[in-house]
């Protein structure tokens, strides 16, 4: 592949070493991200997007995550292997990540301006007084409400809304070019969602980012995604457009969160699809494919063989037997 | 006659910041098999309100009819009375059980406070579990046990021991994952047609109200802005804080999303510590005139039957 987008996983793995054995959290995980592209990481509690992301940044702790195969291309350059110090300069440099609880991702006992100032002042050469300035700058990029104020406030003066919006600006102080988001408005209001999504595509389109934007909710999906990969058990089952997905689900899994997601204004439904039973815990996958026993469309093969990803148009993938046979 | 009626009621909590008005004058009415939607966002009062119904919390001021009973002025005995009547389900189906009591037990509960006989209550017990869809030898297991889809299935066992008229579901389904999500309502909506029982559904998750609702109240705080109709809250919204949570609720289907039109609201809750005089919502209004600082709009009929509370419709 000759392209250069600015964040490539290649055949990721992550496995949790515990003493109840080893689970395969993240399972040979592939996708790029192009240059002001947002891919959007769904699926359940459990079926292993969080720990992708924090895969991606390095930041899972060691024991009990280890990263046991592939790579994770960031500009062209393989930082799986770089060494913890390297990681500390890449990280909200050239990679930032939001997560979905803004309170606990900020220091309680800092303001505001001290949290923003430091991502500066590690990453860049601004000064104490320049940094306090780019800070305010920063502040009303992101729309914060009597940003000058807000400077010397500390996070539990700030409203869930207001403490995102300080959390993304320390993301995207240095400009980075990749931006994780996990879940970043699942704590939100919906109306301070909408807000802050309408912040992360503008920020998104300005800078250009590569956006990986992981969330449950197919709703904020088919708002602010490009294209989906819809992860179930640790691996990727299927990758499509967001149009394509939503219009022609091909796995029984995508087609399931789509019908059990209700849809406001269409035809009411007398019920919603439902999809039997749960997500299995890691450390009890089933033999072949880790959806079959709550699959619709499940055969007999699909409890021996775990089916590998397939292309039946271009642009589209999907792990699935009945999907491949139409 | 109405199985809930709502007369100007009133919640407050005194805090060391002031008075809070959680619930600051609202009527209501629920007629019986019917499902009303309270939708609102955090801090909006909608689940001191439902709590208010089960008088969980100190009730301030107006009444609380439940099938002909105001239940304002009673005391705890009278009150079990119509508490087998009302029922609730909360959001966190971890949080509402006793950990060290076996499902049997806790299912059970209701049915021993009411005075049941032990081979009856059993039988009862064994009943309800099948109503919910959990295996008969959950009983004797714990709720750690069990996953968050079937602990709320827990939680709703209970609330339908003793056959009540209104069950009150407190965001039932916000803790739930997508498709475990879809399978409890499903079961909500298979035991009201099964046993024609009302329920007040709490949540902020439009879609999903506007899936199982009848009627819909929006609350903003503390107050009603407007009530109607499913249809009519969809189809044509009239108060402006319904028309900016109809535009700002993410809809899963990406044509559609991109095909309204978005016009974010700006600004967040105001505090209900010292709400704003005059329209609660006047702050953050984009229609928003003079008259609104000073003069609160009551709830007056609209379009359709249904009510809202502003001056400008």
């Amino acid at each position: 592949m000759e392209r250069t987008d600015p964040l490539e996983v290649q055949n990721l793995s992550t496995t949790l070493f515990t003493r109840r054995g080893e689970m395969k959290a993240v399972d040979g995980l592939s996708l790029a991200v192009g240059a002001g592209e947002t891919v959007a990481l769904v699926g359940e509690s459990g079926c292993g997007k969080s720990l992708s992301a924090l895969s991606i940044m390095r930041l899972l702790p060691d024991p009990p995550a280890r990263i046991v195969g592939g790579a994770v291309k960031l500009n062209g350059r393989d930082i799986v292997a770089v060494s913890e110090e390297t990681m500390l300069d890449i990280r909200g440099k050239e990679i930032g990540m939001i997560f979905q609880d803004p309170l606990s991702s900020l220091n309680p006992v800092a303001t505001v301006e001290k949290q923003i100032a430091e991502v500066l002042t590690t990453h860049t050469d601004l000064g104490r007084g320049q940094a306090r300035a780019r800070a305010h700058e920063l502040l009303e990029l992101v729309g914060m409400p009597d940003a000058g104020r807000r400077l010397d406030a500390y996070p539990h003066q700030l409203s869930g809304g207001m403490c995102q919006r300080v959390v993304i600006a320390m993301a995207i102080a240095c400009s980075p070019s990749v931006l994780i988001a996990d879940e970043p408005t699942t704590a939100l209001d919906v109306t301070v969602q909408a807000q802050v999504l309408a912040l992360l595509k503008r920020l998104q389109a300005d800078a250009g980012m590569a956006m990986i934007f992981i969330t449950h909710d197919l709703g904020v999906v088919a708002e602010t995604a490009d294209r989906v990969v819809v992860m179930y058990a640790g691996r990727k089952v299927e990758e499509a457009p967001v149009d394509a997905l939503f219009e022609n689900p091909l796995h029984p899994y995508t087609a399931g969160l789509i019908g059990a997601t209700p849809i406001p204004g269409a035809a009411r439904a007398e019920r919603l699809a439902d999809i039997p039973g749960m997500v299995p815990p890691l450390n009890a996958l089933p033999q072949g494919c880790a959806f079959a026993p709550r699959c619709k469309r499940g055969m007999e093969r699909c409890r021996r063989e775990k089916p590998g990803l397939t292309q039946p148009t271009p642009g589209r993938l999907v792990a699935c037997f009945a999907a491949e046979k139409g | 006659m109405s199985l809930l009626a709502l007369h100007d009621v009133h919640v407050r909590f005194n805090t060391a910041g002031g008075v809070v008005r959680a619930v600051n004058g609202v009527s209501l009415e629920l007629a019986a098999g019917e499902t009303l939607g309270l939708v609102g966002e955090s801090g909006c009062g909608k689940s001191t309100l439902g709590k208010a119904i089960m008088k969980l919390v100190p009730i301030a001021d107006g009444e609380i009819v439940v099938d002909g009973v105001d239940i304002a002025p009673l005391d705890r005995e009278q009150l079990n009375e119509v508490r087998r009547k009302v029922q609730m389900i909360f959001q966190d189906p971890y949080g509402s059980l006793n950990p060290r009591s076996t499902v049997g037990r806790s299912v059970a509960q209701p049915l021993v406070i009411a005075g049941w006989k032990p081979d009856a209550t059993a039988q009862r017990v064994e009943t309800l579990l099948r109503w919910v869809g959990l295996p008969s030898d959950a009983k004797q297991r714990y709720p750690h046990e069990f996953s968050g889809g079937q602990r709320q299935r827990i939680g709703i066992a209970r609330a339908l021991a003793l056959n009540p008229k209104l069950i009150i579901c407190d965001e039932p389904v916000s803790a739930l994952d997508v498709s475990v999500r879809a399978q409890v309502i499903n079961l909500l909506e298979d035991l009201k047609s099964q046993f024609g029982v009302s329920y007040l559904f709490i949540s902020h998750d439009l879609s999903v109200v506007e899936h199982i609702a009848d009627r819909v109240a929006v609350m903003y705080l503390g107050t009603l802005v407007e009530v109607g109709g499913r249809d009519h809250i969809w189809r044509n919204p009239q108060h402006p804080y319904t028309k900016a949570l109809l535009a700002a609720a993410p809809i899963a289907d990406p044509k559609a999303a991109r095909a309204r039109q978005r016009t974010v609201l700006q600004g967040e809750l105001p505090s209900p510590i010292d709400p704003p005089a005059g329209c609660p919502f006047h702050s953050r209004c984009p229609i928003a005139q003079d008259r609104c600082k000073l003069d609160r709009p009551v709830l007056r009929p609209v379009d359709g039957g249904a009510l809202a509370a502003c001056h400008f419709i």
